[in-house]
């Protein structure tokens, strides 16, 4: 399974997956038969459309005007001055249109459903944002919207479960397996495989059955892009290192991918230590779990010696999946990015301070980017610099934050 | 030839069509699946499908879900799964046995280990479900130098050039999903069944088996008209099911829906259509 890439080996990124969605032993189709035929359309339509300079435009229209792109990258000046190191950047992702990075994707998705003429829309969803980012894409196209959802996160994200409602979506609680991401996953899967003539499964991370992850990267890359061009004009040159959240990925892979050949750009992927790793009460598969194979791809998961999947836990709902997509699970065997573990207790403790210093309130899920952050930015230099993907508001978290701390709200 | 082979080819030379029962090992505990498997064969089975318990079966119905949910609370691992054909193989040299489930716990035994030891527990094919042929070879290879048969699915979307790369790969016989669905869904639509079997039937000479939605013996009555096996799973767990506190109520339960499904597929076999 080791595929370690030595360095005068050091392949063009930008040339994976493969035909068959493979990135070195991960990636892959995965899938029952009935799904393969949808996959490699799905797959047809979506590499014609990226080449079709209308879908581009339409594309590039919406995240301009609808979703509010490019999203600032600020210099939190006061954050910097306090930790006393390297600057820090934060790439406003939770300044979009529904309050995270996650409608790039779903406004690509969607964009993809209406041209291959699929009338329903099904999301699964975890912490809410991509749910509610898929509502708000469908409610726009007029598309037929069913969302599922781990009945546990029901009860942690509340308001975003209403946000959904009013937006016109059916949310299915998910009672099987643990009642979190992995079991909605599995459900849409099961949704899927049945109304697959005119339905349009948007996955929300880069995790899944090729062409997902390299689809959801594409649609995300727009982060990277604009923060690499952002910071060249403000300090002339590349940043230092990036640091974002990873729960499937998606907001960490959009911001990595375009600096991937920079290789003077150190990446930090930020798992969730939970409890602590040691407590195996954490949701880090990269950190601390082995390769298999789940959700139609062979990465790195959280399972038995049986092969079973564990159940996981996080503050963070997002990051709440035993699973990681293949492209992390790469780029870690290559060693081009490094994925650090963060506890409940730090992403807090940053939840607070961002809030505090900046005025920011961050989601649970960036808030493990942000305490990473913390600790990067004071072991540099004050001439070097960090970008932080601030990848969602916290609005969404502040019940659970309470909760937490025992207020009623 | 295969323990599979020899089955078909003895089930043709009488004019019959295999019945083939699935259930998920260790469902509603260990001790009831090895007692099952001899009561079916009893009841009429010709080949018996053994489900191995998985934490997230994304292609199974609610009834198949909650039998794993079932078995893994008493840890029923794959290696736990292959003891189960050893101790039926003491009793029972004749019915072939396959296994059904998803590749992880496979990938975790790695797969030259799990071609080896099915070989030596008695297993006669694998079906790993979300292994399409594309991912396939090593683990296909594997399983067949041990003389076991990789079984694969073709589905209702399959074109033609999939069911070809299918019948490449494959051996024993193929697994027909009847309809667009998860397994224990609606009802099938037997007309449409008829007309993709002739298509699969130019491509492959293996035998082929239906499954996914046959709940009853009148369909499998009308399935057997056509196909050369019927595959019923959720039907049968929903009676161990019921009587997950009784396991031997269960077992007769589901051995008299057998023998209903049985003589209803006898006799269509027997009689003009």
């Amino acid at each position: 399974m080791s595929t370690v890439i030595k360095p005068e080996q050091t392949p063009d990124w930008r040339a994976f997956p493969d035909a068959r969605g493979h990135f070195g032993p991960y990636g892959g189709r995965f899938v029952s038969e009935t799904l393969m035929e949808p996959l490699l359309e799905l797959q047809a339509a979506y590499q014609r459309d990226l080449q079709d300079p209308r879908f581009l435009a339409e594309l590039d229209r919406d995240l301009a005007h609808y979703v509010g792109r490019p999203s600032p990258l600020y210099l939190a000046e006061r954050l910097t001055r306090e930790l006393g190191g390297a600057k820090v950047y934060l790439k406003r992702e939770d300044l979009n249109h529904t309050g995270a990075h996650k409608v790039n994707n779903t406004i690509g998705q969607a964009l993809l459903a209406k041209r291959m003429g699929k009338t329903r829309i099904i999301a699964e969803t975890g912490a809410g944002q991509h749910g509610v980012a898929t509502a708000t894409v469908a409610a726009r196209l007029g598309l037929e919207c069913v969302v599922y959802m781990g009945a546990e996160d029901i009860q942690r994200q509340a308001p975003n479960v209403y946000r959904m409602r009013l937006l016109g979506a059916r949310v299915v609680p998910v009672t099987s397996g643990s009642r979190t991401l992995k079991d909605a996953l599995n459900e849409a899967m099961r949704d899927w495989v049945t109304h697959v003539d005119n339905t349009f499964y948007i996955i929300g991370t880069v995790a899944g059955p090729h062409p997902y992850p390299a689809m959801v990267r594409d649609f995300q890359a727009i982060i990277g892009r604009e923060a690499r061009q952002q910071y060249q004009a403000a300090e002339g040159r590349l940043p230092d290192a990036l640091v974002a959240c990873v729960g499937g990925g998606s907001n960490a892979i959009g911001l990595f991918h375009p600096f991937l050949a920079d290789e003077g750009v150190t990446m930090y992927g930020v798992e969730a230590a939970g409890d602590g790793i040691d407590t195996g009460r954490h949701s880090a598969p990269l950190c601390a779990g082995r390769p298999g194979v789940l959700h139609g791809n062979r990465t790195y998961l959280m399972e038995d010696e049986d092969g079973q999947i564990i159940e996981t836990h996080s503050v963070s709902a997002g990051l709440d999946y035993p699973g990681v997509g293949p492209e992390h699970a790469w780029l870690k065997d290559v060693g081009r990015v490094q994925y650090v573990p963060i506890t409940d207790r730090e992403a807090m403790d940053a939840f607070h301070r961002l809030t505090r210093t900046e005025g920011i309130i961050p989601a649970l899920e960036s808030s493990h980017a942000v305490a990473y952050g913390l600790k990067l930015a004071p072991t540099l230099d004050p001439e070097q610099g960090i970008i932080i993907n601030l990848s969602g508001r916290g609005d969404k978290d502040i019940n659970t934050v309470a909760r937490l701390e025992g207020i009623e709200l | 030839m295969s323990r599979i082979a020899a089955r078909f080819e003895a089930l043709k030379a009488r004019g019959r069509k295999a019945l083939i029962p699935y259930i998920t090992a260790g469902d509603p505990e260990p001790g009831n699946t090895v007692p099952l498997m001899h009561e079916m064969v009893a009841a009429g089975a010709d080949i018996i499908e053994l489900g191995v318990p998985f934490s997230d079966p994304m292609a199974d119905g609610p009834v198949i879900q909650q039998a794993c949910e079932r078995a893994l609370k008493h840890r029923v691992s794959l290696r736990k799964v292959l003891e189960m054909v050893r101790e039926f193989r003491r009793d029972n040299i004749e019915t072939p046995v396959v296994l059904m489930g998803y590749l992880n716990p496979v990938e975790i035994m790695g797969y030259e280990t799990l071609a080896e030891e099915a070989a030596r527990a008695g297993v006669d094919g694998v079906l790993t479900v979300d292994l399409p042929p594309e991912e396939s070879a090593e683990l296909a290879g594997a399983l067949k130098r041990h003389g076991v048969d990789p079984i694969f699915l073709l589905a209702p979307t399959s074109h033609e050039a999939r069911i070809r790369s299918v019948s490449e790969v494959a051996a024993g016989f193929v697994y027909y999903v009847s309809l667009k669905g998860v397994t224990g869904a609606a009802t099938l639509d037997v007309e449409a069944v008829a007309q993709k079997l002739a298509l699969i039937r130019r491509q492959t000479d293996l035998p082929v088996g239906v499954g996914f939605g046959i709940s009853d013996a009148e369909a499998a009555a009308r399935v057997s008209r056509i196909a050369d096996a019927v595959v019923v799973g959720s039907a049968l767990v929903k009676r161990i099911a019921a009587h997950a506190d009784d396991p031997a109520t269960g077992r007769r339960e589901v051995a008299q829906v057998l023998a209903g499904m049985r003589r209803a597929m006898d006799q269509a076999n027997t009689t003009p259509a």
